[in-house]
């Protein structure tokens, strides 16, 4: 929430200091505040003094705190990578406009899910989708404009959607405070109005988690933003929609509303898995590296969404352990992406020839990313598969564990031809003077790295809190 | 040396993960880090044997290291069937690294350092499948192994290499993430438990169909036990250097594939349910007929590596029927077919990757007169070559005549039928070739003939192989013991 300050400060190198240090304090904060809610339970904090219903209110429970916590995790450690990466991609002057730009669309991602306020969320979703717009139009590729303009139009229709959604809801209510919707909306749920507005949110949340088949602006927009910003987008703005979901539909509806009344788990289900296969098919043919995680992107979300349809505690801490899981596989992946961006100047996967051998440390993250993404045991994309498929085994779903786990040799198919174009084709002309990436990039992808591997082996942390959030958010006390 | 059977047992894990820094540091000089992997192979065979004995003398040995998710971990034990796989996978990797000492440097081979690394990793995968006391664990060392082997089989780096990674890596991932990690899934949901348990972890309701539907599920998720359809991996990873396919396809990798089922089997499921699974029939015709169509196709190879390939398939057959009948005696024999395999068919590798080096020739019709100029290895292909086949004097006889006890108690007759007629195309098609390479007419008559021999290690590690070929026909009781350890005592080492 310090973006202004950046305008002060000239020198771009000052600035990223500032920004390195800003975030890492967020995600102290944030550490701190899920430790706070963990040991004390939900935290109410009323800003400007006005109690709620009538002020604007943060509410901090175990959800939204996990949340908080990865998305400032990640883009404190993107943000290291910065500096380096940007030499290369954004001319100086322009440095500071993207640190602020990045500042407050991180404050804009915060705010929405922190805090408690419906029309709140409005007002920071579009913080950050407006600096989101501007972040990826930087990009050095005329396309990034094209790109932008498209992610423009669709977010912004996004946007409407949902805030025709808040509308109506306070239409029906006359409060725009989740807490007190939560409680109101039972009492008028059978009306067509309240299915109307859930309809609007659910499409407008759904644009922008760019769940199939609304994911249309996702890949162009990832593959031709600067590849930080590239990075900070893919392991955070989806989660950030996927919340979104989970709080309107499990929160504010109600899980009786969203999945007995509405068939929206048999939606999801189905669109879930659609958007894998279509999108990890799609990440097969493309050639640009940038695309295929971008489509890879695509079906993770759906994996997301298929945990979410399943609709009890077991799917949904699914859900919330790939949300976190995603986020360091992504991370990692695109940071080491912007190495190679930095040293080849592109990202198409024919000039990953024998990269192997130049650039052997980004290479091995890629790798090890990679087979996260796959879900080898001992990284955290096994953790997530594991918990999806006895999820779905539990509501009695085989064909759909089946399918899941088809899905993850896809990954293998889109991943081994990156892999080896790099070990097993020699290096060209072009990529023999490629030098290794300097370390200011490579030790936030290994910090990415290594947490991919933790993660996967110690999974205390991230399933216990994703767990207990869960099973608060369904009434039950661990 | 004191040290407690535990330490000893997380050891033999991570000895090899150690080895490779050193092998990496090493990297710049050949003779000081070939000492390395030789030394390293010693201490790992040391400590395999005194565990050995530790278990002899009825001692129990737990380790649990940590658990990943609430309920499963990484948690050890020894028992009669994993010692055995590791008794056989640390002897043979110690005589594979002396002999891949003499075949990469006598070939010249590229990446010697990757190639030692890889191999001590893939070491350490194949001790954690052997000694993991739950299904989780395993699995988790299952696809360490299977990653590892990924450079070692793709380590020419050519575009054959490469597409023969490719079907490498894409059957056994994918047979393991769709069906091993399925069945893994519905047995942890079904029965509550991974834990290997004598008498299996299913409570006598369970659904036959279900329970029937898990079975098949392990039996074909578990690749590298190469059951038809999904045995197209093992050919296609003989592109790579002859040791890899003499320790990793002929004892790591396979045998890591069908030491699984057989725990499958009788830990997960015991022999009592799996007698009465309907599925239990279908997969023993599936591969009985993996058996002889293995054999059938082995015939028709003219590139020896291919020949052997298939021949492996077929044996790993055995095993798996062996498992799958569900007597004592099938279960004894697979088990000790696991080791008199690896030890004849690692001398026909090795014998293989030696006429390669000395000869320079991959292919059966060249072969004819080779024993005039490598009498040495020829002898020991005759032998290994006998084990495999199962006639005396070789060890191979023992558990063939278990097997085939086996399918009697089943009253199996048609199987009893297959692995006669394998038996007999086993002669067909290892026999000829010794046989072919002594032809008196193909003897050489000229002044200048000399006999060239393979590389000095490669040779020593052959006949040792050879001759360990023939111990275990006068000498199989240590074996028959664990194999016989795995029923009996099942009870004093799971407790029930």
């Amino acid at each position: 929430m310090a973006a202004p300050l950046c305008l002060f400060l000239k020198r771009p190198k000052l600035v990223w200091l500032f920004t390195c240090i800003v975030t890492a304090l967020t995600f102290l904060i944030s550490v701190l505040l899920l430790q706070q809610v963990i040991t004390h339970g939900t935290l109410v904090y009323e800003l400007g003094g006005w109690a709620a219903p009538w002020g604007i209110e943060y509410r901090i429970d175990q959800l939204n705190a996990f949340i908080l916590c990865i998305i400032s995790g990640i883009s404190a450690v993107v943000a290291m990578a910065a500096h380096t990466s940007l030499q290369k991609e954004l001319s100086k002057d322009r440095h500071i406009y993207f640190y602020m730009l990045y500042l407050l669309s991180l404050t804009g991602m915060l705010g929405i899910v922190a805090t408690g306020d419906a029309f709140n969320v409005f007002v920071f979703l579009e913080i950050s989708s407006l600096s989101a717009y501007a972040l990826i139009a930087m990009g050095n590729d005329r396309r990034a404009l094209w790109a932008s303009y498209k992610y423009l139009i669709m977010g912004t229709v996004g946007a409407t959607f949902i805030l025709i959604g808040i509308g109506l809801m306070y239409q029906m209510t006359g409060t725009l405070n989740m807490h007190d919707l939560a409680q109101r909306l039972p009492e008028v749920s059978q009306t067509r109005t309240v299915f109307v507005s859930f309809a609007f949110i659910v499409v407008g949340v759904c644009l922008k988690l760019a769940l199939f088949p609304l994911h249309l602006w996702l890949p162009n927009a990832y593959a031709y933003a600067p590849s930080i910003v590239t990075a900070m987008f893919a392991a955070t703005a989806t989660k950030v929609a996927v919340y979104l979901l989970i709080r309107f539909t499990f929160t504010i509806y109600g899980l009786s509303f969203s999945f007995t009344t509405l068939p929206l788990n048999i939606l999801f289900l189905v669109l879930g898995l659609t958007g894998v296969f279509v999108a990890s098919v799609a990440a097969i043919y493309k050639n640009n590296v940038k695309h295929i995680f971008a489509y890879s992107s695509v079906a993770q979300v759906g994996y997301m969404i298929v945990g979410l349809s399943v609709g009890t505690a077991a799917g949904l801490t699914a859900t919330l352990v790939h949300i976190f899981n995603h986020a360091l596989m992504k991370g990692a992946l695109f940071l080491a992406l912007a190495g190679v961006m930095y040293r080849l100047g592109n990202v198409q996967l024919s000039g990953f020839q024998g990269l192997g051998r130049q650039m052997p440390l980004t290479m091995a993250a890629i790798v090890v990313g990679g087979l996260s993404l796959i879900g080898v045991p001992l990284t955290v994309g096994f953790i997530s598969k594991w918990y999806l498929v006895l999820a779905v085994i539990e509501n009695g779903w085989w064909p759909v564990a089946v399918l899941i786990l088809l899905g993850s040799l896809l990954a293998i198919v889109y991943l081994w031809r990156i892999i080896e174009m790099a070990y097993f084709k020699p290096a060209n002309e072009h990529s023999e003077t490629v030098k290794e990436a300097p370390f200011s990039i490579l030790i936030p992808v290994w910090i990415l790295v290594i947490a991919n591997i933790y993660f996967g082996i110690d999974t205390r942390i991230s399933v216990g809190i994703a767990q207990s959030a869960a099973q608060s958010l369904f009434g039950i006390t661990p | 040396m004191n040290i407690p059977l535990e330490v000893m047992l997380q050891l033999t894990i991570g000895l090899p993960l150690f080895a490779v820094a050193a092998i990496v540091a090493s990297g710049q000089k050949p003779n000081l880090r070939e000492a390395v992997t030789i030394g390293t192979s010693l201490v790992l065979l040391y400590f395999v044997v005194s565990l050995y004995h530790g278990l002899t003398q009825g001692e129990t040995i737990n380790v649990h290291w940590f658990d990943i998710i609430p309920g499963l971990g990484l948690n050890f034990k020894i028992e009669p069937l994993g010692m055995l796989f590791a008794l056989v996978a640390s002897f043979l990797w110690l005589i594979t690294t002396i002999y891949a000492i003499g075949y990469m440097r006598g070939n010249n081979e590229k990446n010697q350092t990757r190639f030692f690394s890889f191999f001590a990793i893939a070491i350490s995968g194949v001790m954690g499948v052997a000694f993991a006391a739950d299904l989780f664990t395993l699995f988790i060392f299952y696809e360490v192994l299977t990653l590892s082997t990924y450079p070692l089989v793709t380590h020419a780096g050519t575009e054959r290499a490469k597409s023969g990674g490719r079907v490498y890596l894409g059957i056994l991932l994918s047979t393991s993430i769709v069906f091993f990690l399925l069945a893994i899934i519905l047995t942890w949901f079904t029965a509550g438990t991974l834990d290997f348990k004598a008498g299996g972890v299913f409570d006598s309701e369970v659904d036959t169909t279900l329970a029937s539907v898990i079975l098949i599920l392990f039996v074909f998720g578990i690749g590298k036990a190469a059951i038809m359809p999904f045995h197209r991996w093992l050919p296609a990873a003989m592109v790579a250097p002859t040791p890899v396919s003499a320790l990793l396809h002929a004892v790591a990798v396979v045998k890591a594939g069908v030491f699984t089922v057989l725990k499958v089997c009788v830990l997960i499921f015991g022999l009592d349910l799996l007698a009465i699974l309907p599925g239990t029939q279908f997969l023993l015709y599936l591969a009985g007929f993996s058996v002889l169509m293995a054999s059938l196709i082995a015939l028709r190879q003219d590139n020896l590596k291919a020949r052997l390939a298939y021949s492996t398939v077929s044996q790993l057959g055995y095993i798996t029927i062996g498992a799958l009948l569900a007597t004592s005696a099938g279960v004894i024999g697979g088990s000790m077919h696991i080791a008199m395999h690896a030890f004849g068919k690692i001398t026909l590798f090795f014998c293989a990757g030696a006429i390669l080096v000395a000869a320079g020739k991959s292919k059966i019709s060249e072969m004819h007169g080779i024993g005039w100029q490598m009498p040495i290895t020829m002898t020991a292909f005759f032998i290994a070559s006998l084990s495999i086949i199962g006639v005396p004097p070789a060890g191979g006889t023992w558990s063939k005549w278990f097997l085939v006890m086996g399918t009697m108690e089943a009253g199996q007759w048609i199987l009893m039928a297959v692995l006669m007629i394998s038996s007999l195309l086993n002669i067909a098609y290892l026999l000829p070739i010794p046989c072919r390479a002594f032809l008196p007419k193909h003897k050489p008559v000229n002044e200048n003939f000399t006999m060239k021999e393979a590389p000095l290690p490669s040779l020593i590690a052959l006949s040792i192989t050879a001759i360990a070929c023939v111990t275990l026909f006068i000498y199989p009781q240590p074996l028959y013991e664990l194999a016989e350890a795995i029923l009996k005592t099942t009870e004093t080492f799971y407790g029930k």
